[in-house]
């Protein structure tokens, strides 16, 4: 046998295993021991085929999908997200495709003025009878599945028969879900209401709008919102916890103090008097609620750097003359990048729920736009069309619950302790 | 020797470790046997089984993960791998006990002295908290700690590392066990310390007359502690007998290996002629203590103290003490890469006082390899990343391909596979990784390179072979080493002038020869009788 076990011969394959499971079992035994994680980790070589992963990264990619809940979650919430972004192509007022005289129209990407059908206004409204009339007589049209936008009023409702045959408006309940019976109405009026595509699924609010597609441009509102909220706080805070960390001493001392005072600023009410100042709006929301979000990654990022500053390999870069940005760029960030990416999903569903409670609190987004915070105070505030409040919380019960089962499994599938299932 | 059963008798012991979908063998088929009031030593490299196998006895392996496949551990007549939990609770700590390597994180930071070890006897003996007190404190007074009744109250943090074995060493005693296994208890102390804990355990065993399984990658220990020897290699023991026999007369290849590792060699001679590289005059580091709301600085804690020192190239400057003794510090002031006060010239000139910028185009020229091979290289670059990352800085003209035929030459310079270089760390063994940490210092071409126990993290034959490398690339070079060790044998191997350091200050220095042969302080004589005889001598000069 070959008594040289080391060390000049070709770096090892499988005969080191052995001394990975004595690292491993001290790692186990030993309260406290904490090693890179990299030491233990699995060897297998090459196993991705399409791109090319550390093996850190492919083991916790394994980790992760081994954890069935998350697994799916993720993929669920990536398709509900893909398929949101694509909203205008599922529920709008206006038609995918028109073929009119011989021409090819798509009215959702472009605005062609009623003139174009023979009208006079400057918008074409696809759903006026008159409109549907003179394009279906001179070709067709391809309507999306649901044929209302989040501002479209359905007026060919004729309005269902309440107690005493009176003959009640909106908000209307969806038509499978009741047995009242329908007012009259004209015939064309009745016939446009019973087509596939105009069904109201979901029921109406309180102004006539489709509530699915308020759903649907909800959804995808406070995912976005939520995105970008936690993007722009995680940038912040892990340059702030960044700094703090690596540079410690005085730097650190004096903006943990900033920050302790910053995190005692009750947040609701500087919010509320700020949304009562500025005019609400997408990107002002995201500011105001920005100011108090980043917050929640300094903590981690300072300690993780204050920890990884000392290491011999910070100090070995060092002594290469590398900069101070340079080593926090290279060595000292894919380690905050752990604890960052656990908190991630909870920051996201964070940023959902804040921007939900502002808008149910009317200080949100402005009048007219979809979201599921306005749909819930629109539930509130009809509690005889429990549609609206039951949707609403479905469907922000259904998004927060896969954020949630996604961050338990990223945490879990970043944790470098978690050797076995 | 043999009186009646052994006290403990592994047979045919295989450990298997499962981690996803692979399943490895760490221990295959082990058997040996342990005596009453007998020393036996499991020795091997790191990765040999020894540790896993040792822990099997005491069933403390991860258990869903770990599992063995065959064997039996017989003591008392009863096979302890099929044992209860409760059964297993009794026996551990009560009746077989334990010493870990690693003093540091072997104690609970937040408990007291008296709660961690008055802990194993009321759970074992149901004593109450009167009767507790009184054996915590017979027990550390017989370990050997100063001042028991302070010791009492302190924390961990408070204590030494060698105070903190004593108090390992006192929690394992507390029950009188029939079985004591020491995993390498000795391994993160310094010299004099370890020599220190051999002795008292030794005493302590011919006292209790309890049996000691020692676990050990340390052929001096073995030969000084153990009655008989079992030699493991890759989970498998490759021979056992009596320490005297296997020592004079080793039959296997591998225990001959072992038995031959020991850092071998001369260091290049004293050359006054050679240009100086680096000299320092009056070198001080001292660290403010602060206290008060303001924040006065009151003292200080002087961690270099007035050095003086001069390295000429192609020698080498051995800085021996133990740790606490500023040894380190004093090489990350030369370095520049923490502030202090007093000369320090690279070259005839002055670098102190030079800020990070202008001191960027030195750096290429005074390289640091530090101890730990894997600290010490980020697990998240490949091996050519690693090395590179100086060229990236110092000589940001190179192409791609320039940097990528450096790298390799570095890495064939210092005996790897120039292929290595798009593998990543955790592929490499230790002794690979710290070729590969020398070969990052290298690759910049430096004059000076600061060596921080740049071999005590690893086993005892590639320890060898980083020695033979690193006194090799000297010649080649005409480098100038700071070689920072407690290891005096690596230091006889490389230094050619030493430097002995307590507390900042310099005990004695000297040509190499001239300390090794005839040391004049008590100091460097107890250290020396600790490293190559492991004896404890000149107690006053030593601290406890």
């Amino acid at each position: 046998m070959d008594i040289r076990t080391d060390d000049k011969l070709k770096p090892i394959a499988p005969s080191d295993t052995a001394a990975d499971v004595e690292t491993q079992e001290k790692i186990a035994t030993t309260p406290g021991f904490q090693r890179q994680p990299t030491t233990w980790i699995g060897r297998k070589r090459g196993a991705a085929g399409r791109f090319k992963l550390s093996p850190i990264n492919r083991r916790r990619w394994e980790n992760f999908k081994a954890n069935r809940r998350g697994y799916w979650s993720f993929w669920i919430f990536l398709v509900l997200f893909v398929l949101s972004l694509g909203a205008e192509l599922i529920a709008n007022d206006k038609p995918l495709l028109v073929y009119y005289k011989g021409e090819l129209l798509s009215p959702v990407l472009v605005d062609y003025p009623e003139s174009k059908f023979g009208g006079f206004l400057a918008t074409t409204d696809y759903k006026d009878p008159f409109i549907i009339d003179e394009i279906e007589s001179n070709g067709w049209m391809i309507w999306p599945p649901i044929r209302y936008s989040y501002t479209s009023i359905n007026k060919d409702y004729p309005r269902i028969k309440g107690p005493e045959d009176r003959c009640l408006g909106f908000p209307a309940p969806p038509l499978w879900a009741t047995n009242a019976q329908l007012c009259e109405a004209p015939a064309d009026q009745l016939a446009r209401f019973q087509e596939l595509g105009n069904r109201n699924w979901l029921g109406t609010d309180d102004q006539g709008r489709d509530v699915l597609a308020r759903m649907i441009y909800g959804f995808r509102i406070s995912v976005l919102f939520g995105l970008l909220l936690t993007f722009f706080s995680s940038v912040i805070g892990v340059t702030a916890g960044a700094v703090q960390g690596y540079f410690g001493g005085r730097v650190d001392l004096f903006f943990q103090r900033v920050l302790e005072i910053w995190s005692s600023i009750p947040s609701l009410y500087v919010l509320i008097i700020i949304s009562s100042v500025l005019v609400p709006g997408f990107w002002t929301l995201l500011g105001v609620l920005l100011l108090f979000q980043w917050v929640s990654l300094v903590g981690v990022v300072r300690a993780e750097f204050l920890r990884a500053r000392n290491f011999e390999y910070v100090t070995a870069a060092r002594a290469l003359g590398l900069s101070d940005r340079k080593i926090m760029f290279k060595h000292l960030l894919p380690n905050a990048m752990v604890a960052m990416l656990t908190f991630l999903p909870f920051n996201l569903s964070g940023s959902i729920t804040a921007l939900t409670a502002l808008d149910f609190l009317g200080l949100g987004l402005p009048p007219g736009s979809a979201s599921l915070g306005e749909l819930l105070a629109q539930g509130k505030a009809n509690l005889q069309a429990p549609w609206l409040g039951l949707t609403a919380f479905f469907s922000l019960a259904v998004l927060l619950s896969l954020l949630i089962f996604i961050g338990e499994a990223v945490r879990d599938a970043l944790d470098p302790r978690k050797t076995f299932r | 020797m043999k009186t009646g059963a052994p006290l403990v008798q592994v047979r045919d012991l295989s450990v298997a470790f499962r981690s996803g979908d692979t399943t490895n063998l760490a221990v295959k088929g082990v058997s040996f046997e342990v005596n009453k009031g007998e020393t036996v030593a499991l020795v091997g490299e790191s990765g040999s089984g020894k540790t896993v196998s040792a822990l099997s006895i005491m069933r403390l392996l991860p258990y869903p993960a770990a599992s063995h496949p065959s064997g039996e551990i017989i003591y008392n007549g009863k096979d302890l791998l099929k044992a209860s939990e409760a059964d297993m609770r009794d026996i551990r700590g009560a009746r077989i006990s334990i010493i870990f390597q690693e003093p540091m994180t072997s104690l609970n930071p937040l408990h007291t002295i008296e709660k961690q070890v008055g802990e194993v006897l009321k759970l074992h003996r149901g004593m109450d908290d009167k009767a507790i007190r009184q054996r915590v404190l017979e027990l550390l007074r017989r370990v050997g700690l100063r001042d028991p009744e302070k010791r009492l109250t302190a924390f961990p943090h408070q204590l030494s590392g060698g105070q903190r074995q004593r108090v390992m060493i006192a929690m394992a005693l507390a029950n009188e066990p029939d079985l004591l296994i020491a995993d390498e208890p000795t391994t993160a102390l310094d010299v004099t310390i370890q020599a220190q804990i051999l002795e008292l355990l030794k005493e302590l065993q011919s006292e209790l007359g309890m049996a000691m399984l020692l676990i050990t990658h340390d052929l001096g220990i073995v030969r000084k502690m153990a009655e008989r020897v079992y030699v493991m290699n890759n989970g498998l023991v490759v021979e056992e007998g009596r320490t005297a026999d296997i020592f004079a007369d080793p039959k296997h290849p591998y225990t001959r290996h072992l038995i031959n590792a020991e850092p071998k060699g001369e260091p290049p001679p004293m050359n006054p002629a050679a240009p100086i590289v680096v000299q320092t005059d009056d070198l001080k580091v001292w660290f403010p203590i602060r206290k008060g709301l303001l924040r006065r600085t009151v003292d200080h804690v002087k961690a270099v103290d007035g050095l003086s020192l001069k390295l000429r190239a192609g020698q080498t400057l051995g800085v021996v003490g133990e740790s606490g003794s500023g040894k380190t510090t004093l090489g990350l002031a030369i370095m520049r890469l923490i502030s202090s006060r007093g000369q320090v010239a690279y070259l005839g000139n002055r670098i102190d006082g030079l800020n990070s910028k202008r001191m960027r185009p030195l750096r290429k020229e005074m390289q640091i390899v530090f101890q730990d091979p894997y600290g010490s290289l980020s697990p998240r670059l490949s091996v050519g990343q690693i090395i590179e990352e100086g060229l990236l800085i110092q000589q940001p003209h190179l192409s791609y391909e320039e940097r990528r035929a450096r790298v390799a030459q570095a890495l064939s310079e210092v005996g790897l596979d120039p292929e290595a270089q798009d593998r990543y760390p955790h592929e490499f063994s230790g002794g690979q990784r710290q070729r590969i940490a020398i070969a990052r210092a290298m690759v910049l071409e430096p004059k000076f390179v600061m060596l921080d126990e740049p071999t005590s993290a690893l086993d005892m034959s590639v320890q060898a072979q980083i020695v033979d490398l690193l006194r090799d690339l000297q010649q080649r070079h005409n480098l100038a080493y700071l070689f920072i060790s407690h290891d005096l044998k690596v230091v006889r191997a490389l230094s050619s002038y030493v430097i002995v350091m307590r507390n900042g200050k310099v005990v004695e220095e000297g040509p190499a020869e001239e300390i090794f042969r005839a040391p004049k302080t008590d100091y460097t004589k107890a250290l020396l009788a600790a490293a190559f005889d492991l004896k404890v001598e000149h107690r006053g000069a030593l601290a406890v």
